[in-house]
């Protein structure tokens, strides 16, 4: 898979720690959305989503089977009465879906959330993204219940093959539209729908690695992979650490050096020099906002946007792939994720502040990846505000960010 | 006002309780000095052993780091662990967020570990066993009074408690913002924002944070931060608000306190 390769070009880092912590976060923020519940109204859609893919995969189960047994409704001999039972739970579920895709479809296009319509999101892939993959589920469940209901009727005209099982939940309702129509004509309806629903899933799976949809299969690595450490803490530059230890103590520097030993790059310039982690975030990443909605630079108006920065994250990752599968291996575009996709206007709003990394429900930071660009437009590019530059001097001069003299330093005792 | 540094009770042959880190704000900023002095005057009361580096303390590092500047970070980070561990430091407590957060979650791996905490934890504790004891009627006693999460004690650190638990013990009437603890807005200090102007934007941070926290009809913005202090006068100053809203830290009202 070229998105496991595209992921595996970022840098290694080791994810110590306790394994109970790391199954429990899955459990916690992957399979039970811990987070999505700081927003009570799309939580509870987004769960009945959620709850409706996985139990409906059930019925999928059956549905492949009878496709590939050339059977009907194998599952109903066995489970008797239950099966009506099961079925409509299904549609129960399969109804509260196709709501909750339309309630979806209306937040997005009717009432236009600012979270959802805004910024990166205001047109173009991402904003068809989004809209077809709720057309797709709302078509999907669609197609069930029809499904259901024509075999309802088909049913009621004793047709061959098909099991009477009764009414289900909520396909009986529908069941009249199709009541008028012949037994042939049924028979295509139900097919037909049957055909539409399985070939739509497997394409929709297909789908999935061109798409933020992505997020149901990765958000599960993501929560196991995220950082156990306080947020606060700043990966170390052990390069840099050693550096500044053999400036000091010189008798603890390595007497050889290899001669083929790379300079070491400091910070991010483009994404292969981000943790592979980052990477893996950009692709679990959904856009649904919540960490540009939270933080303090956007909300005042400033450039930058979190969620921007994981989706130019995955654009870049994708180019550099597709960069990869053209020429066997990278070659230099003149391209790089710092300024061709991410200014320095935005990174420079940062407050560091974590709401970013808080309020994401799938265990994405866009925090280290602004850090690490900022380290490499520092100390590779010199390419540091004025201020920046003052405060440096004066915390190496005075060892205080202003201009204030050491003396000074304990001058509050005194007075 | 007490105040020993490290090198005194070393001439003495004797060791304090615990370093009190002071942090630049607290040093050199007139504001964050007033915090200084009120905590100090709290651990005088109390009667707690402390100690000061004074002039071997330096920048821990934080807004170098932040900003980008890992070279400089990890030169003053030297530079301290060199003096903490020539004292055999075990403990410190600091009354800043951030060098809080430096010296708790980023010195060890550069060989500098240290019993970090923060003052809000430490006033706290003080409060639980009975060491820190308020006066009859209480300064705060019934006032309406907001808490401003800063970032690194809070999301950075996951302390969210323990200030608030400060707070209801001078019996305040405390009121939530909408945005708090977990959720809490910015002052838009962090990052070494504190040290530049604002990128160009509709309002500045610290204005949308004080809005909100004035909003609330509180009296007084307690805070834990210097620099949070600092973002939130100047917000209160920009609605006009100096005559009716105080921004205090959590140290001074205690000060007034006992």
């Amino acid at each position: 898979m070229s998105i496991r390769r595209n992921i595996n070009l970022g840098k290694e880092e080791v994810f110590g720690g306790d394994a109970g912590l790391r199954w429990k976060n899955v459990l916690l923020l992957a399979f039970g959305q811990k987070k999505m519940f700081k927003r009570m109204t799309p939580a509870i859609l987004h769960f009945f989503v959620y709850a409706g893919f996985i139990i409906i995969n059930a019925e999928m189960l059956e549905i492949v089977l009878d496709g590939i047994l050339g059977t009907h409704r194998l599952f109903s001999p066995f489970l008797g009465v239950v099966y009506p039972v099961l079925l409509g739970m299904f549609e129960i579920l399969a109804l509260t879906v196709l709501v909750s895709c339309v309630i979806f479809l209306i937040r997005r296009n009717v009432l236009k959330l600012k979270r959802l319509t805004t910024g990166e999101l205001s047109g173009g892939w991402p904003k068809t993204d989004a809209n077809l993959i709720l057309v797709t589920e709302i078509v999907l469940m669609s197609l069930l219940l029809i499904m259901n209901a024509c075999d309802y009727n088909l049913q009621q005209l004793h047709a061959e093959h098909y099991a009477q099982t009764g009414p289900f939940l909520i396909s009986q309702y529908i069941a009249p539209l199709f009541s008028g129509l012949s037994e042939s004509s049924l028979l295509a309806v139900e097919r037909g729908a049957w055909w539409i629903h399985i070939i739509g899933i497997l394409a929709f799976l297909n789908y999935l690695p061109y798409s933020k949809h992505l997020h149901i299969v990765l958000a599960f690595p993501n929560a196991y992979y995220v950082s156990l450490e306080p947020v606060g803490e700043m990966n170390n530059m052990k390069d840099i650490q050693n550096e500044v230890l053999y400036a000091m103590e010189p008798d603890k520097a390595p007497t050889e050096v290899p001669a083929d030993a790379a300079m070491p790059k400091f910070g991010a310039k483009d994404v292969m020099d981000l943790s592979w982690k980052s990477l893996l975030d950009a692709y679990a990443c959904t856009e649904c906002g919540r960490c540009t909605a939270s933080c303090p630079a956007n909300i005042t108006g400033k450039k930058l946007s979190p969620r921007k920065i994981m989706m130019d994250t995955r654009d870049r990752l994708e180019e550099v792939g597709k960069n990869i599968d053209a020429n066997k291996e990278f070659v230099d575009d003149n391209k790089s994720l710092l300024h061709d996709y991410i200014t320095t206007e935005e990174l420079r709003a940062c407050t560091s502040c974590n709401a970013c990394v808080e309020a994401c429900p799938v265990s994405i930071n866009p925090l280290n990846i602004i850090l690490e660009l900022r380290r490499n437009l520092y100390m590779e590019e010199s390419n540091v505000p004025q201020e920046w530059m003052q405060m440096s001097n004066n915390i190496e001069n005075n060892m205080a960010p202003w201009k204030m003299s050491p003396s000074d330093r304990d001058a509050w005792a005194h007075s | 006002m007490t105040v020993k540094t490290m090198a005194e009770y070393m001439a003495e042959g004797t060791e304090p309780e615990v370093l009190f880190w002071v942090g630049c704000a607290g040093s050199f900023d007139q504001r964050a000095q007033r915090i200084t002095k009120a905590f100090v005057q709290i651990l005088n009361k109390v009667g707690i052993q402390f100690a000061i580096l004074g002039q071997e303390e330096g920048c821990t590092g934080d807004p170098a780091r932040r900003s980008g500047n890992e070279f400089l970070f990890q030169m003053m980070a030297y530079n301290n662990i060199q003096v903490l561990n020539g004292y055999g430091i075990k403990k410190i407590v600091t009354a800043c967020p951030h060098c809080f957060n430096t010296l708790k979650n980023e010195y060890p791996a550069l060989g500098g570990e240290y019993e970090v905490i923060h003052h809000a934890t430490f006033l706290q504790q003080l409060i639980n066993d009975g060491r820190i004891v308020m006066k009859e009627g209480g300064t705060f006693k019934g006032k309406k009074i907001t808490y401003h999460d800063s970032c690194y004690l809070g999301r950075a650190n996951n302390i969210y408690e323990a200030p608030r638990a400060v707070l209801e013990a001078m019996d305040v009437e405390l009121v939530e913002m909408k945005r708090c603890r977990t959720n809490g807005l910015c002052c838009g200090a962090g990052g070494a924002q504190m040290f530049k102007e604002e990128e160009q934007g509709t309002t500045r941070v610290n204005f949308e944070r004080t809005k909100e926290a004035v909003a609330t009809g509180a009296s007084i913005i307690a805070a834990n931060c210097p620099f949070c202090t600092t973002m939130l006068m100047d917000g209160v100053k920009n609605q006009e608000k100096e005559d009716s809203v105080q921004v205090l830290d959590i140290a001074e009202m205690i000060a007034q306190s006992i």
